[in-house]
């Protein structure tokens, strides 16, 4: 209580603060700018959105178009299958987000192991991210969901959406140990070196000082990832299972009207956006903690 | 005379081909308060990391307690059980408050348990003044505070040894004082410590025995007096009447 400025110490002593005129001045000004910028934003983007509305069907492929792509009736009949296909979809990311989370971490924490007892270990994993961050997901897919259950091994599943989950993995696995290994990479070295010093072997170190830091710092480009994965559950309709764009699929084929997919689009859009805008608010958030 | 604590002899440490400890030979018995001086460069940081094992020294070799630590088949964590080090740069973890800085080893090194580990905690907080500060995260904490908190962490695992790394070269001097006056009072409690510092008046004042290092040669090696008032080699005396 030592350190206040004399005009703070001058209120205490005559009691309750009083706002002074000057502040209450500039605070009025501040309300005004801040409605003043929000009229003119909504001003503008109301502006654009006709100009590109105006332009869009002005053009004079319209009227087919909006037959084929923007049809009511054609949305209202796929709307409750490409919907139930689409609850697939968040069951599909559901499963795999954790796997994959739990994959990426083992994976990095094996690439950052220095003993030469874990050499095999350790080029297992570097094989591993080197081929599945090279071959496309797509690829992944179809290899596992026609590969493995050729094999006709005792255990390999045989669902599609299971086999569809372990492709997803596999491939994702290997963006997100990436990102978890630059992050575990991004800790400055002395960090390990205090833990080490402070007599931390080295998976107490990794546990409690390392990966802590690590993992926040990550978080932004994880969910970036999700963000991808969760349309990437689409790709899964290539080896069959009922999900959005597959029963979307079948809808279409049987009309030959694409509203089906806008109708899967739509519900894809409104499941990353909520993402997509926490991501930004995390990455915000983190800057401004490093500002400080 | 006593048997040392650490016995450092003929330790020789090169970084590519460069010798940055050239056969460094130093005692320090129990209780005993050693400076280190010399120019920027000379090896200070880099002899207390290879006591640390921080660093694998390239000849030579390191007794604590009379037992070799530079034995490859000893266990280095064990080793730096009992020994604590303070670093130039703070080193605090920044994801954990105060108090889980300081609880974190004793907790998961040496086992004690929460509650015990927490109230010794707190009791080296109010004893360098620090006690409200125990749920604070690092980045609030002035630059002093910080270093305190250091410190505090590395004594809080009760070392036989501690290692001082020019632990006031961030601070402004103001803050500097706050840091000595922790150190003035690990002296008085007999902690044995190695000290490599910038401050010769501090240096003059708390150490039983000062060594000049110079391009990592141990040049010369006496009491603080002796030193600071009679130094034999001529480099010791170049270095002292630059910096004095
Ligand atoms: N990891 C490293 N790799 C290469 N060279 C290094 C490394 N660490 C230290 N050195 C070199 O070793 C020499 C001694 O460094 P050291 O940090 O021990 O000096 P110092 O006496 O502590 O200096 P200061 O007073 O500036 O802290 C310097 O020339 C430095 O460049
Ligand atoms: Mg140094």
């Amino acid at each position: 209580m030592k350190d206040l400025d004399p005009a703070t110490r001058d209120n205490e002593r005559t009691g309750a603060w009083v706002k002074s005129e000057q502040q209450v001045r500039r605070e009025a000004t501040r309300r005004k700018r801040a409605l003043r910028s929000g009229s003119l934003a909504t001003a503008s983007t109301v502006v654009f959105l006709v100009l590109i509305l105006w332009g869009v069907t002005a053009s004079p492929g319209w009227p087919r178009v909006q037959e084929t792509f923007f049809n009511p009736e054609a949305f209202v009949r796929a709307l409750p299958d490409v919907l139930d296909g689409f609850l697939l979809n968040i069951k599909i990311f559901l499963i795999a987000e954790p796997l994959i989370l739990l994959v990426g971490l083992l994976v990095a924490m094996v690439r950052s192991l220095k003993s030469p007892i874990f050499f095999p270990l350790r080029a297992l994993a570097i094989a591993y991210v080197d081929i599945f961050r090279g071959v496309p997901t797509i690829l992944v897919i179809y290899l596992v969901g026609f590969g493995l259950p050729a094999l006709e091994l005792q255990g390999v599943p045989t669902d599609l959406a299971t086999l569809g989950i372990i492709a997803l993995t596999l491939s994702y696995g290997a963006y997100v140990a990436e990102v978890f290994r630059a992050g575990i990479e991004s800790v400055h070295p002395s960090q390990r070196s205090a833990a080490r010093s402070l007599g931390l072997t080295h998976g107490q170190s990794m546990r409690y000082v390392v990966l802590p830091q690590a993992v926040r710092r990550v978080v932004p480009p994880l969910l970036n990832d999700f963000v991808s994965l969760q349309k990437d559950t689409a790709l899964v309709a290539t080896i069959g299972p009922l999900e959005a764009l597959r029963q979307a699929q079948i809808h279409a084929s049987g009309t030959f009207n694409y509203t089906p997919y806008l109708v899967a689009a739509l519900l894809f859009i409104l499941l990353t956006i909520p993402m997509a805008r926490f991501t930004d608010y995390l990455a915000i958030r983190s800057q401004r903690r490093r500002g400080q | 005379m006593t048997d040392p604590l650490l016995r450092v002899e003929g330790v020789w440490k090169h970084y590519h081909r460069h010798s940055v400890l050239r056969g460094i030979d130093l005692e320090v018995r129990p209780h005993e308060v050693v400076c280190l001086i010399g120019a920027s460069g000379s090896g200070k940081s880099t002899l207390l990391r290879c006591v640390n094992m921080l660093e694998t020294i390239d000849d030579g070799s390191i007794f604590l307690d009379g037992r070799e630590i530079t034995d490859p088949d000893v266990d280095e964590d064990e080793v730096r059980r009992r020994i604590g080090i303070v670093f130039q740069a703070f080193n605090l973890f920044p994801h954990m408050t105060v108090l889980d800085n300081i609880t974190l080893a004793p907790r998961k090194v040496h086992k004690v348990g929460r509650a015990q580990a927490e109230e010794h905690a707190r009791d080296l907080l109010a004893r360098f003044g620090l006690a409200d500060k125990a749920g604070a995260y690092p980045d609030r904490l002035s630059g002093g505070q910080q270093q305190r908190v250091a410190i505090i962490r590395a004594l809080a695992t009760q070392p036989r040894l501690m290692l001082l790394d020019e632990v006031t070269s961030a601070l402004d001097p103001a803050l500097v004082k706050e840091v000595l006056g922790i150190v003035r009072e690990l002296k008085e409690g007999e902690m044995t410590m190695i000290l490599a510092t910038h401050e010769m008046s501090f240096a003059r004042e708390i150490a039983d025995t000062v060594c000049f290092l110079d391009g990592g040669v141990l040049r010369e090696r006496g009491t603080a007096e002796q030193i600071f008032t009679d130094p034999r080699d001529p480099r010791t005396r170049d270095f002292l009447r630059s910096v004095l």
